[in-house]
């Protein structure tokens, strides 16, 4: 910390001043320890459960110790191998000891889970051989173990071990992208069948792209007759924004369910007035999460469009109407400029928190309307497959920073800033 | 990669701190944890409370859900909250294997020769046998379904379908309602053309099928009118016939499966567990267990304590004839192996127009 100005320049600085700099300095000094002692909950929070979380986030979705903790010189062995052909009896031999110990221990589960995901059907075929290890009893051990099991004979399965020797991994990341990595190093497509997630990618932003787009169409309109209408009629209109937004998620999502449902309130009340003749298909489809996401965001959009709006004076677009101004052109020069932080603002919040959704696309729409949230929580509660689940988290979270200078651009010269 | 690692370990320091402050409490009391509901319910006051009533073992509960993901937590963590959990077949070889439930010592349970064969694993003791059947409203159908093949009639039954989300279960249906025999199914699954066949199979109803995920949807939406037809679990069905709805299951090509109970490596009260179960294998309780709910005894003088009229809508006897157990050994190993795979696969399908 600099001392203050007006002590440091010209003047010669005796022993009194001396110590009257050292004690400013000592006071500056305390200042900001307090300030910093002040703020320190705040960051610890942050690091803990923020920065933490994602940071290891980033961790697993790169960490593959498994193979290697369970046949650690099995996996340094095909490690320093080529892969061009088939190992060496070495190799052979060293699998069989490790695989022998670690089925007797129960640990060799674990390692033949990691390599299912290299090839499916890899781990019954080491479980079996684990069942059946006894049988051999010595060299050559090539021989034996691919009369146990002929696949031990062939190249792919070793190469899945060479994949999985970790201790770090990209194929989750990889996977991520529907990209796989062949054993000689080089990137590929993934098999067909299994390129799923960019399209949940695709899907995902779809879907938000058109929540924010009936948000915005329902939303604006909304926050300027909140701000422009009296008093009492805007405190009401404000109260009808603010209440779902006080109910819980999940509550709104089950009473969407609740209305939507083919014996729900809405679809009775259309067959009542005889606007329809069979109940409309409401839910479970992609109308459905369209309407409840919709309805659960609003306010996100609504809230700072009406805080900025709240703001323009009525008499200008009085103004712009004197000078000549025809309404649209008086809304499209005058107001809508001025409103734009605010829906920038609003647009980002609506969007990005659309990315995340998961519960609403969960009991609302079909299989066919989910978004990623539910393919890492598939990964993280059904299979335990955490690599996956974080390498998605992070395809989302990417998708989510890559929005940053969107927002830049669109807030562009207006006087709102966001953080 | 290697800084990273270093730089998190602080963090990882201070997450354990934190997990470590909440587990304290370590010395608890006996813990099982089952699927919740009604269901638990049921379970409490059949097995819970008068085995705590006879043992003087206090006992609390938790709900477990399915999947993998708790275990796996007690595997890293080393934070143990349950002593005895109900798990599917697939949970309980996958635990069995990476070692998250002990082997058993059955000298300390009922003679293995009283239970069904299949409920004795080395690692979990069956606890009951559910099935998957299809099911219908009998108030609304035009006319009443008898074989799973009448599920893929689109002609005479035009209406919706009721199916469980996921590629398990649907596969197997898909093939057997394409005359395969329950026997062959898993041999079909096992090479890539019998997967194509099931999908293909099962792309024939697709596009009239709402899927569901919680058991309890499936007779909601056939008692709603939502579905014609939907595939459910049993006792979910003569639940609903308790609620007085009209809901009949057609039992051909029911696909059952067997729960286990089994104790957690590393639980505090293992010795509690062991009597537990025990407790439950009783032919006597389980036949009474069939009244609230409609899963089938694992013991056999409890298949033969039913009353025969619930007998006939319990998964047991004549009604799994043409059924497949989906708890076989080579049904296990299957999905524990293609799960992944073929959820993706299911999902990328599902999705396609």
């Amino acid at each position: 910390m600099n001392a203050p100005a007006g002590i440091a320049d010209g003047r010669k600085a005796g022993p009194a001043d001396r110590s009257l700099e050292a004690k400013l300095r000592r006071a500056e000094r305390r200042r900001s320890l307090n300030a910093f002692l002040l703020v320190a909950p705040l960051l610890a929070f942050i690091v803990v459960v923020f920065a933490g979380p994602i940071l290891s986030l980033l961790y697993f979705s790169v960490d593959d110790p498994k193979l290697a903790e369970v046949m650690p010189r099995t996996a340094q062995i095909v490690d320093a191998w080529d892969g061009a052909e088939l190992p060496g009896e070495e190799a052979y031999a060293t699998l069989v000891e490790e695989i022998r110990t670690a089925y007797k221990a129960r640990t060799v589960a674990a390692a033949a889970m990691r390599l299912n995901y290299e090839i499916s059907g890899f781990r019954s075929m080491v479980m079996r051989t684990g069942r059946k290890i006894r049988r051999i009893t010595g060299p050559p051990y090539k021989e034996a173990l691919i009369g146990l099991d002929e696949r031990w004979g062939d190249l792919a399965y070793w190469r899945a071990i060479k994949a999985s020797a970790g201790p770090y991994t990209t194929r989750y990341l990889l996977a991520a992208v529907d990209l796989q990595r062949k054993w000689d190093g080089s990137i590929g497509a993934a098999p067909p069948e299994r390129t799923i997630y960019i399209d949940y990618l695709k899907r995902t932003f779809w879907i938000s792209f058109w929540v924010l787009a009936c948000c915005i169409a329902i939303g604006y309109p909304m926050a300027f007759l909140i701000a422009t209408s009296g008093k009492r009629w805007s405190r009401f209109l404000l109260v009808l924004v603010l209440l779902p937004f006080w109910t819980s998620l999940l509550v709104r999502t089950a009473a969407w369910v609740v209305l939507l449902q083919n014996e729900g309130i809405i679809n009775d009340f259309l067959l009542y007035g005889g606007i329809v003749d069979e109940p409309l298909t409401l839910i479970f489809n992609r109308t459905g999460v369209y309407i409840a996401m919709v309805h659960i965001l609003l306010p996100f959009l609504v809230l700072p469009l009406y805080a900025v709006m709240r703001n323009i004076p009525a008499s200008q677009m009085r103004a712009a109407a004197s000078l000549g101004a025809r309404p649209v052109a008086a809304f499209l020069s005058v107001y809508l400029p001025q409103t734009l932080p605010g829906l920038g603002a609003g647009c980002i919040l609506v969007f990005i928190l659309a990315l995340g959704f998961y519960i609403t696309p969960a009991l609302i729409g079909g299989a066919a309307d989910q978004m990623l949230s539910y393919l890492i929580a598939e990964f993280a509660t059904r299979t335990g497959n955490w690599g996956m689940a974080s390498a998605i988290a992070i395809l989302l979270l990417l998708s989510v920073a890559a929005l940053y200078p969107v927002y830049r651009g669109l807030v562009r010269g207006g006087t709102f800033r966001f953080g | 990669m290697k800084a990273i690692g270093r730089n998190l370990k602080p963090l990882f320091a201070v997450a354990a701190a934190l997990g470590v402050l909440s587990g304290a409490a370590e010395a608890r009391d006996f813990t099982i944890a089952s699927w919740g509901g009604t269901y638990q319910d049921a379970q409490r006051d059949v097995y819970f409370t008068p085995f705590s009533e006879e043992s003087g073992i206090a006992f609390l509960e938790d709900v477990y859900l399915g999947g993998w993901a708790q275990f796996q937590a007690m595997q890293d963590t080393g934070q143990i909250p349950w002593d005895v959990v109900q798990v599917e077949t697939s949970e309980l070889v996958r635990g069995c294997e990476e070692g998250v439930f002990v082997q058993l010592d059955w000298s300390k349970l009922v003679p293995r020769e009283q239970m069904l064969p299949d409920a004795v694993t080395e690692c979990g003791v069956g606890m009951l046998v559910w099935s998957v059947v299809i099911a219908y409203n009998a108030d609304t159908i035009s006319k009443a379904p008898a074989t799973l093949a009448d599920f893929w009639d689109t002609k005479t039954w035009p209406g919706k379908r009721g199916m469980r989300k996921g590629p398990k279960l649907n596969l197997e249906y898909a093939l057997m309602a394409d005359g395969v025999a329950p026997a062959d199914v898993y041999k079909v699954l096992n090479t890539p053309e019998g997967v194509d066949r099931a999908f293909a199979k099962l792309d024939e109803v697709k596009p009239l099928v709402q899927w569901w995920e919680a058991g309890a949807q499936a007779p909601e939406w056939l008692a709603a009118g939502d579905v014609e037809l939907s595939v459910a679990y049993n006792g979910r069905i003569t639940n609903a016939q308790k609620d007085g709805k009209n809901l009949q299951m057609v039992w051909d090509g029911t696909i059952y499966a067997i729960d286990s109970w089994a104790i957690i490596e590393g639980a505090p009260n293992q010795d509690a567990g062991y009597a537990f179960i025990k407790f439950t294998t009783d032919p006597g309780r389980q036949a009474s267990f069939t009244k609230a709910y409609a899963y089938g005894p694992t013991h056999k003088d409890g298949v033969a304590m039913v009353d025969p009229e619930r007998a006939k809508s319990l998964p047991a006897g004549d009604n799994l004839a043409t059924g497949l157990f989906g708890g076989s050994q080579e049904s296990i190993n299957f999905w524990v192996d293609y799960q992944e795979e073929l959820t993706e696969r299911w999902n990328r399908w599902v999705a396609q127009n």
